[in-house]
C-alpha cells in the first residue's frame, strides 16, 4: 500500500476515499443496522437493507461534507427501507387510522400498571412491531438513537413541527397496545 | 403533546417552566407524564436495540477494500472506482457464501478484521470491561463458569502495563476471555481461547492498529492497541515472559 502510494504519488486522494468512507460511515453501522431491523422486522432483510444503504451511500458520499454523518447514513437506510416494503410489504405502510384509538389516546393508562407490562421485554418488543412504521420510527430515532427532533425531521423528512406530535401519538398508541394486552390476559 | 416536548427536552426554559407547574395542579397530566418516564427507560433498558452482526459489519467493510491484484492491474483511475462498485455488489455475496471455503490466508484476514472489530467496539460502545479490576485475582477467577478455560491474567503494572479489567468477547466463532490493559492513555485489548494451532509471533498493522498474534500454552493470543509497534511488543514479551513476583 505504502510502496502503491510512493509510485503513485497523483492517486493518493484516490486511494484514501474507501478508507475516509469506511471512517465515516463504520461507526453507525449500528444505527444503520437497528433502524433496518425496526423498519423490516427481520434480520435478513435489515442486513440487506443496510448493504443496499452502503452501496448507495458510497455513490453519493462525493456530495456528503462530514457533517452529521449518522443523520445522513440513517437518511439513506430509511429511504432504502421505504422503497424496499414499498415493493415487498406494501401493507406495512399502509396506516390504517382507528378513530376509538386515536381518541383513547388522551386516556393514559395507569403508570404503574404500565410499569409492570413494560418489565415484560417481550411484550413491549412485540407492542414496538406491531405499531405502524410511521410511529414505530420515530420511537426507534428518539429512544434507541436519541436523535434530536431536528435530526428526527432530517431523517425522516417530517416537518419539523411535526416531530413532537408524531411521537406524543407513538407514545401513546404503544402505551394503549399495552394496556390492551394486559386487559386481554386478565 | 406538549408533555413528549418536556419529556425530551426540546421546549424552552419558559415552557418547560410553565410544564412543570402545571404538573403541579392537573393530576392527569402528571400521569401522563409519569407514564411517558417509565416507557423510556423501558425502552432503552429493554435490550431492543440491535447491533450489526459481525458478519454484516465485515462485508461492508470488505465491500470497500479493492483486492491487491486488482489494484495492481489497474491502468487507469476510474476504472478503480467501477471496480469498487460492482465488487461490492458481489463481493458482500461471495464473502459470506465462500466464507468457509477461503484459503488460510483469506481466514487469517478475516480474523484480523474480526480483532479489529471487536477492539473498535469495546471502545465505542462503553463496553470496555465486564469486570473493572486492577487485581488479577479478581479478573481471573470471574471468567470461572463463562468459560471453558482459565485465562492467564498478568500483573505489568510495575513494567507501566496495568491491568484495567476483564470481558467476554466473541470471537473466531467462540466465546473468548477479553483482558484489558493500558499504557498510558492506550488501550490494549488482549483476546485468548484455547486451540490446537501453533503460531509464531507475529506483529501485524491494520487499520492504524497494531496487532501482536501468538500461541503458549495451548492459547491462541491476539493482542491489539493503537499503542506504537515497539512498545506493544515490549508488551507481548512481558507476557510471554512474566516477571516473577
Amino acid at each position: 500500500m505504502s510502496l502503491i502510494r510512493k509510485l503513485q504519488p497523483e492517486r493518493s486522494s484516490e486511494q484514501d476515499e474507501p478508507s475516509r468512507f469506511e471512517e465515516t460511515i463504520l461507526p453507525h453501522l449500528d444505527a444503520a443496522y437497528n433502524l433496518a431491523r425496526w423498519l423490516t422486522r427481520n434480520d435478513q432483510d435489515a442486513e440487506d437493507m443496510v448493504q443496499e444503504a452502503c452501496l448507495r451511500a458510497f455513490k453519493s458520499f462525493d456530495g456528503f461534507y462530514g457533517v452529521q454523518a449518522k443523520a445522513w447514513l440513517l437518511t439513506i437506510v430509511r429511504n432504502t427501507c421505504y422503497t424496499w416494503l414499498g415493493k415487498n410489504r406494501t401493507h406495512d405502510l399502509s396506516t390504517s387510522f382507528d378513530e376509538d384509538l386515536h381518541q383513547a389516546e388522551s386516556q393514559a393508562p395507569d403508570p404503574q400498571m404500565l410499569l409492570l407490562r413494560f418489565e415484560d421485554h417481550q411484550a413491549l418488543q412485540q407492542a414496538l412491531e406491531e405499531l405502524p412504521a410511521e410511529f414505530r420510527e420515530v420511537l426507534i430515532l428518539r429512544e434507541l438513537e436519541g436523535l434530536s427532533y431536528k435530526e428526527i425531521a432530517d431523517v425522516t423528512g417530517i416537518p419539523p413541527g411535526t416531530v413532537m406530535s408524531r411521537l406524543a401519538r407513538a407514545r401513546g398508541r404503544l402505551k394503549l397496545s399495552l394496556a390492551a394486552r394486559m386487559n386481554k390476559e386478565r | 403533546m406538549l408533555i413528549d416536548g418536556y419529556v425530551d427536552g426540546e421546549l424552552d426554559p419558559i415552557r418547560n417552566r410553565e410544564i412543570e407547574q402545571h404538573f403541579q395542579t392537573c393530576p392527569a397530566c402528571s400521569t401522563v407524564f409519569d407514564s411517558h418516564r417509565v416507557l423510556r427507560t423501558a425502552l432503552r433498558t429493554g435490550s431492543l436495540y440491535r447491533t450489526a452482526p459481525l458478519a454484516l459489519r465485515n462485508r461492508v467493510r470488505s465491500s470497500f477494500k479493492p483486492t491487491p491484484t486488482r489494484k495492481s492491474l489497474m491502468g487507469l483511475p476510474q476504472w478503480r472506482w467501477v471496480a469498487v462498485a460492482a465488487s461490492l455488489a458481489f463481493v458482500s455475496v461471495l464473502t459470506w457464501r465462500v466464507a468457509l471455503f477461503l484459503p488460510a490466508e483469506t481466514a487469517d484476514h478475516l480474523l484480523i478484521e474480526e480483532v479489529t472489530a471487536s477492539h473498535v467496539r469495546s471502545l465505542m460502545v462503553s463496553h470496555l470491561v465486564d469486570i473493572p479490576s486492577s487485581d488479577r485475582h479478581v479478573v481471573k477467577p470471574w471468567f470461572t463458569g463463562k468459560l471453558d478455560f482459565a485465562p492467564s491474567v498478568a500483573d505489568l503494572t510495575e513494567q507501566g502495563f496495568p491491568l484495567v479489567g476483564g470481558r467476554l468477547d466473541y470471537v473466531n466463532g467462540r466465546a473468548v476471555a477479553g483482558l484489558v490493559y493500558k499504557r498510558r492513555e492506550h488501550v490494549i485489548n488482549v483476546f485468548l481461547w484455547p486451540s490446537a494451532a501453533t503460531v509464531e509471533t507475529r506483529p501485524i498493522a491494520h487499520q492504524g492498529y497494531h496487532l501482536v498474534c501468538w500461541t503458549q500454552s495451548g492459547m491462541t493470543h491476539w493482542a491489539i492497541s493503537d499503542l506504537n509497534s515497539r512498545e506493544l511488543q515490549e508488551f507481548v514479551h512481558l507476557l510471554q515472559n512474566p516477571p516473577s513476583h
